[in-house]
């Protein structure tokens, strides 16, 4: 199979694993400083004393223009130090071009820049008051008149037949992809399913909500800001304020939770900043729940048209996937809906499609798995409602279209162990004994249903870089400006660095979290661990073979002489075959000040010879209630191939943290939009319905044995987004094994299968 | 959030005179009033802290049942005398919010939390619940969650309590204490009104008064149960809700009491099903001619509509069930 990372020095500890701590349970190093309330969040930090308070007025229209604004009685409040609106506001660099360029968290992110309104809830003005309490009674106190636009459009449905065809969609993929004669083979085919399903908005909503404080010391600002990729925040702020990047500094060493929405900056943390720069004096702002919804990302609603053709024994001759999903039109996001059945099964007729349908709705933006998510929706329910039409088994439908290569690409997989997460996933899960015929599984009231979907998410690497110091007394300290969301970067880099330099982990500390630090990629597309791990274990092999050349150069070491390639690091020690001397000797001998190794990569190489990707299975038993249609998880398993695991317990932490994710998608979570204007209707926790403990019963996901030789010299591939994909599709596939009610509209809410359940009530 | 003021009342008396000044409240457990004050639509400019009046007492009294108006909603639910004769309010306060929630939440407040409906809570909309003779955003906006019962044209908000729900088919009485010192009673079904054309005033009480405790008469005859159907499996208003109290005696129905909740601008008590139960054989039969009965009066308003027939299976489903009968399917 193939070949080695390119990345991967000769001797890769990792690999080596020699001191076990690669694949060890280890608990949360940060673990103890979150439960005692030691971790500090962006709101947290106290500040210097003069801290003051920021508030966001959010605009009452769905799209049009200010056409007065009266701020004269907040101005006048007690405590207000200032009212901040795009009359006043300080200079900013223009909105940046609607279409994403090469990174769209990397761009210019004005406020109050316009008196146009493009969204609901798109801020008006800032209060700025010595207290919260100040400034939030102020807000109450601008009054904004508006000229609606007649014209906005706020409703998918209504709008799909204006959509767009865009240039390319998010990840950097193409629009549209497509191989041999669809058409022809979907005319002809044996069997064949046509079907739409339509999935609504969602949004992130992490439990810490979008905050930050902005301190300026001359034109020098540093933002304390929950943010998932460090140096994006940093030049976004540093273009938007037209500042030199070197004069941004940001700190985001904890954050409570992200799902992509703190990859890009957001209102509060350029509104902090003007805030700052106004009152010459540090302002913290929160957006409160119900701003979120406007303010953050929310994975767009979006329509999918999936066809799929194939002959009487179940091989698929043609696939087609056609995506609608909104976008704005003042910034391009399209989701990479239609990506995931670019991978999945083999078929030579096929082709995958985007269009853009431009809403007057805050920007979408991604949200965990962005693409798989939704993707998966149609294409593993698709097949499901294909093996019916089959009367075969839907797990056996798909092992029969595994592909033998990447049917896009073409190229090889480095790894896939579908199949294989397919038959374990089976054999655990008993999936032998699930009802053949849908409606025939009774357990007291509840009707019972099994379902499997795939899941899948690409391997990225991005570039990244780390420096490893190692102080005299043979302790580390890591630096990157990586971040933990809450996923266990600290950890799993902790492990890393531990077993590249052959140290306990409770000898290695790990620095994240602040743009003076080595660039990283950060934490988005499962690539955090990945990408910051390698640049690690770079810097460490480079202070390994420091370290040799200053070992074989001296005459006082036992390893004198020794060949440079042949030392490694292991157990506190130096050593070179039977040779060996205590790394605390070696620097305090050689290196008495410490010594400092640095690593960075660029990421995957531009030609891939090879297609990388996590895949899984998802099996879920639901019941639902034959009397109200209340539909809830009963069991959930996830079989994933996910390469080398660094650490048990944070991969499974991240793994079914996904899998509920996906209970939210499949069953409870939508953000409602208001078609009048444009508002969104459930705007906080009680009506936005996240699954919560009581939903998630019996729930486990297991990581096969698999060799992922390619991707990345640590030999992983990312966790947090996979655990997502797949669910809702599972979830859906086994409503209507319990109850033949296909429902092909999201989330599956009771009132969607009531109709057709059995007549329990007739007399 | 507006400024305000604020004092702690040291008794029932002094806290109803304080109330009844123009713009004054109470403030019990907070979990309701403080989330909408924060939001600017409560914006009382005095608050009464009645937390630390002595009205957390749950004593035995006539054989029913005495609770103290500061009693959390927790305490009461594992109270023994509640668990074992009143058992459709216990599991009516477990269905209803969350353990953190129902620690702070009091059973005076309980009975008086606001509707959840959507547009009452974005004070950009219209809501003449909120904003009288603004109008109403829901009739035509994203009602899944509205009223099918009792309804007018001025708001289609439901209450939201499930505690109110259980205790109107109980038919337990509300004490109150009035600014003069006074003391009244009347029946939770005299404590909420229904919308008309003034939505904006939800209960009969006058300014000031005190609820300082609610009491339970005997329990009544036969089984109990309370029955929530929601979104998610906790932590999730109901979309409807039963309290049914059914006594079968030799095969028939000697009487019922019914409250839905979901439905209604107030806990609805269901008179017509208990009417239609009344001598009737124990069978989905009956129970389905009460439901029926129930709904008769129905109306739905688009995003709510599948409410109906859930409201149908529900209650009819959950009366066999209290009565001990095996439905069809
Ligand atoms: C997220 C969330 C989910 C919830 N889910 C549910 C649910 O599923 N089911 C359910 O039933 N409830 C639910 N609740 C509501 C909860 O039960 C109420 O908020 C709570 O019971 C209110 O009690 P409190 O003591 O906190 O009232 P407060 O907020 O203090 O007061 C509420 C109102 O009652 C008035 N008041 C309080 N005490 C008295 C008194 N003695 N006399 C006169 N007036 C008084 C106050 O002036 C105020 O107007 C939920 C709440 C939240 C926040
Ligand atoms: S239903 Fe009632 S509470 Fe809701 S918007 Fe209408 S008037 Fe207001």
């Amino acid at each position: 199979m193939a070949t080695r990372s390119p990345l991967s020095p000769a001797i890769n500890p990792i690999e080596e694993n020699r001191q076990g701590i690669i694949g060890k349970p280890l608990d949360r190093v940060d673990g103890p400083l979150k439960v005692t309330g030691r971790a500090k969040y962006s709101y947290e930090y106290r500040g210097v004393k003069d801290t003051t308070y920021g508030f966001i007025v959010g605009s009452t229209i769905g799209k049009g223009r200010i056409s007065a604004i009266d701020t004269s009685r907040a101005e006048s409040a007690p405590r207000v130090l200032a009212v901040v609106t795009y009359q006043n506001a300080p200079k900013q660099a223009p909105l940046h071009p609607r279409e994403p360029g090469p990174s769209r968290f990397d761009r210019s992110e004005p406020f109050l820049f316009s008196p146009e309104v493009r969204y609901f809830g798109e801020p008006v003005a800032l209060i700025v008051a010595e207290t919260f309490e100040a400034a939030r009674h102020a807000a109450g106190l601008v009054s904004v008149r508006y000229v609606k636009d007649p014209q906005a459009k706020f409703d998918l449905m209504t709008h799909q037949s204006q959509a767009y065809k865009p240039k390319g969609v998010n990840a950097g993929m193409k629009a549209d992809t497509s191989e041999g004669d669809f058409d022809g083979a979907f005319a002809s085919a044996a069997v064949k399913i046509d079907v739409t399903y339509h999935l609504p908005h969602e949004h992130s909503m992490p439990m810490e909500p979008h905050a930050t404080q902005a301190v300026w010391e001359g034109d020098h600002l540093t933002l304390y800001s929950g943010q998932q990729v460090a140096a994006w925040a940093q030049s976004s702020v540093a273009k938007t304020l037209q500042l030199p990047l070197e004069n941004v500094r940001i700190l985001t060493p904890y954050v409570g939770g992200g799902f992509g929405s703190k990859v890009p900056i957001h209102a509060q943390a350029v509104l902090a900043a003007l805030g700052a720069k106004v009152v010459r004096r540090p302002v913290k702002i929160a957006q409160t729940r119900p701003q979120m919804f406007a303010n953050t990302n929310h994975r767009p609603e979006c329509l999918q048209r999936m066809r799929l053709g194939a002959t009487k024994d179940g091989t698929l001759t043609a696939i087609a996937h056609d995506v609608w999903s909104q976008t704005t039109p003042f910034d391009e996001f399209i989701e990479q809906t239609a990506a995931f059945s670019r991978v999945m099964y083999a078929a030579p007729n096929r082709f995958h499609r985007h269009w853009g349908v431009m809403l007057d709705l805050p920007t979408s933006d991604i949200m965990r798995a962005p693409g798989e998510e939704p993707g998966s929706v149609a294409q593993e329910c698709g097949m499901d409602e294909l093996a019916v039409a089959l009367d075969m088994d839907p797990i056996e439908l798909r092992i029969k279209n595994e592909p033998t290569d990447d049917p896009e690409t073409h190229l090889p997989f480095s790894s896939r162990s579908l199949v294989e997460c397919y038959r374990e996933g089976a054999q655990r899960f008993g999936w032998s004994k699930r009802p053949k015929r849908p409606g025939t599984l009774r357990d007291g009231r509840w009707l019972v249903g099994y379902g499997v979907a795939s899941a899948m998410f690409p391997t990225y690497l991005r570039p990244s870089a780390a420096a490893v110091r190692l102080n005299a007394d043979g302790a580390a300290i890591v630096k990157t400006d990586m971040t933990d969301i809450g996923t266990g970067s600290y950890t799993v880099l902790t492990q890393v660095a531990a077993e590249s330099l052959g140290l306990p982990t409770d000898k290695v500390t790990v620095e994240l979290g602040d743009t003076r630090l080595p660039k990283s990629a950060g934490s988005g597309g499962s690539f955090g661990a990945a990408s910051a791990g390698s640049a690690i274990l770079l810097a460490c092999e480079q202070l390994r073979s420091q370290i040799a050349q200053l070992v074989s150069k001296d005459r006082r070491s036992p390893l004198a002489g020794a060949n440079v390639g042949e030392v490694a690091l292991r157990g506190g020690n130096v050593v070179a075959g039977e040779k060996s001397e205590s790394l605390q000797a070696v620097l305090s001998r050689l290196a008495p000040s410490g010594i400092e190794g640095k690593g960075e990569h660029q990421g995957a190489e531009k030609q891939p010879k090879y297609s990388s990707h996590v895949f899984g299975a998802q099996f879920a038993e639901v019941g639902v209630d034959i009397d109200t249609g209340e539909i809830r998880v009963r069991r959930m398993l996830g079989v994933f191939g996910s390469g080398r695991i660094l650490n048990p317990k944070t991969a499974r932490s991240q793994l079914i943290g996904g899998m509920i994710m996906g209970i939210g998608a499949g069953l409870t979570e939508e953000s409602v939009v208001d078609p009048r204007d444009g508002s969104f209707v459930n705007r906080d926790l009680a009506e936005y319905h996240v699954p919560v403990h009581a939903d998630v019963t019996q729930i486990e996901a297991i990581c096969l044995e698999e060799k992922e030789p390619y991707a990345n010299p640590l030999g992983i591939k990312g966790l947090g987004e996979v655990g997502i994909v797949g669910v809702a599709a599972a979830l859906a596939n086994a409503v209507y094994n319990a109850t033949g009610v296909r429902v092909r509209e999201f989330p599956i809410t009771l009132d969607k299968v009531l109709g057709g359940l059995p007549d329990t009530i007739a007399t | 959030m507006i400024p305000f003021t604020y004092e702690r009342a040291a008794d029932a008396n002094s806290a109803a005179k304080a109330a009844a000044q123009p713009g004054a409240k109470f403030i019990a457990g907070g979990t309701n009033l403080l989330d909408l004050m924060k939001l600017e639509i409560e914006r009382p400019a005095h608050l009464i802290d009645i937390t630390r009046l002595p009205l957390r007492q749950i004593e035995a009294k006539d054989g029913g049942v005495r609770i103290g108006a500061q009693v959390p909603n927790s305490d009461l639910a594992a109270h023994p005398l509640i668990r074992d004769r009143y058992p459709v309010l216990s599991k009516a306060l477990l269905a209803g919010a969350s353990g953190q929630l129902r620690n702070k939440a009091s059973t005076g407040g309980n009975l008086l939390q606001r509707t959840r409906c959507y547009y009452f809570y974005d004070t950009s909309k219209a809501c003449n619940k909120r904003e009288p003779a603004s109008g109403c955003a829901a009739l035509q906006g994203f009602n899944r969650i509205h009223a099918i019962l009792g309804a007018s044209d001025s708001c289609i908000a439901v209450h939201p309590s499930d505690m109110a729900v259980a205790l109107t088919a109980l038919e337990a009485s509300i004490e109150t204490m009035l600014p003069d010192g006074s003391k009244r009673t009347l029946p939770i079904g005299e404590l909420h009104r229904l919308p008309g054309d003034t939505p904006h005033i939800e209960t009969t009480l006058h300014p000031g008064e005190l609820i300082t405790a609610v009491v339970l008469p005997p329990p009544p005859p036969g089984n109990q149960t309370y029955r929530k159907v929601r979104d998610r499996a906790s932590y999730a208003f109901a979309l409807i809700s039963v309290a049914a109290i059914v006594r079968v005696e030799a095969g028939r129905i000697r009487d019922s009491r019914i409250a839905l909740g979901g439905v209604a601008h107030k806990p609805w008590r269901a008179l017509d099903a208990e009417r239609a139960l009344r001598g009737k054989p124990a069978s989905m039969e009956s129970f389905a001619n009460a439901a029926r009965a129930a709904l008769r009066s129905a109306k739905s308003y688009g995003g709510n509509d599948f409410k109906i027939p859930l409201a149908h299976r529900v209650l009819t489903r959950t009366l066999a069930e209290v009565a001990g009968i095996e439905g069809a399917a």
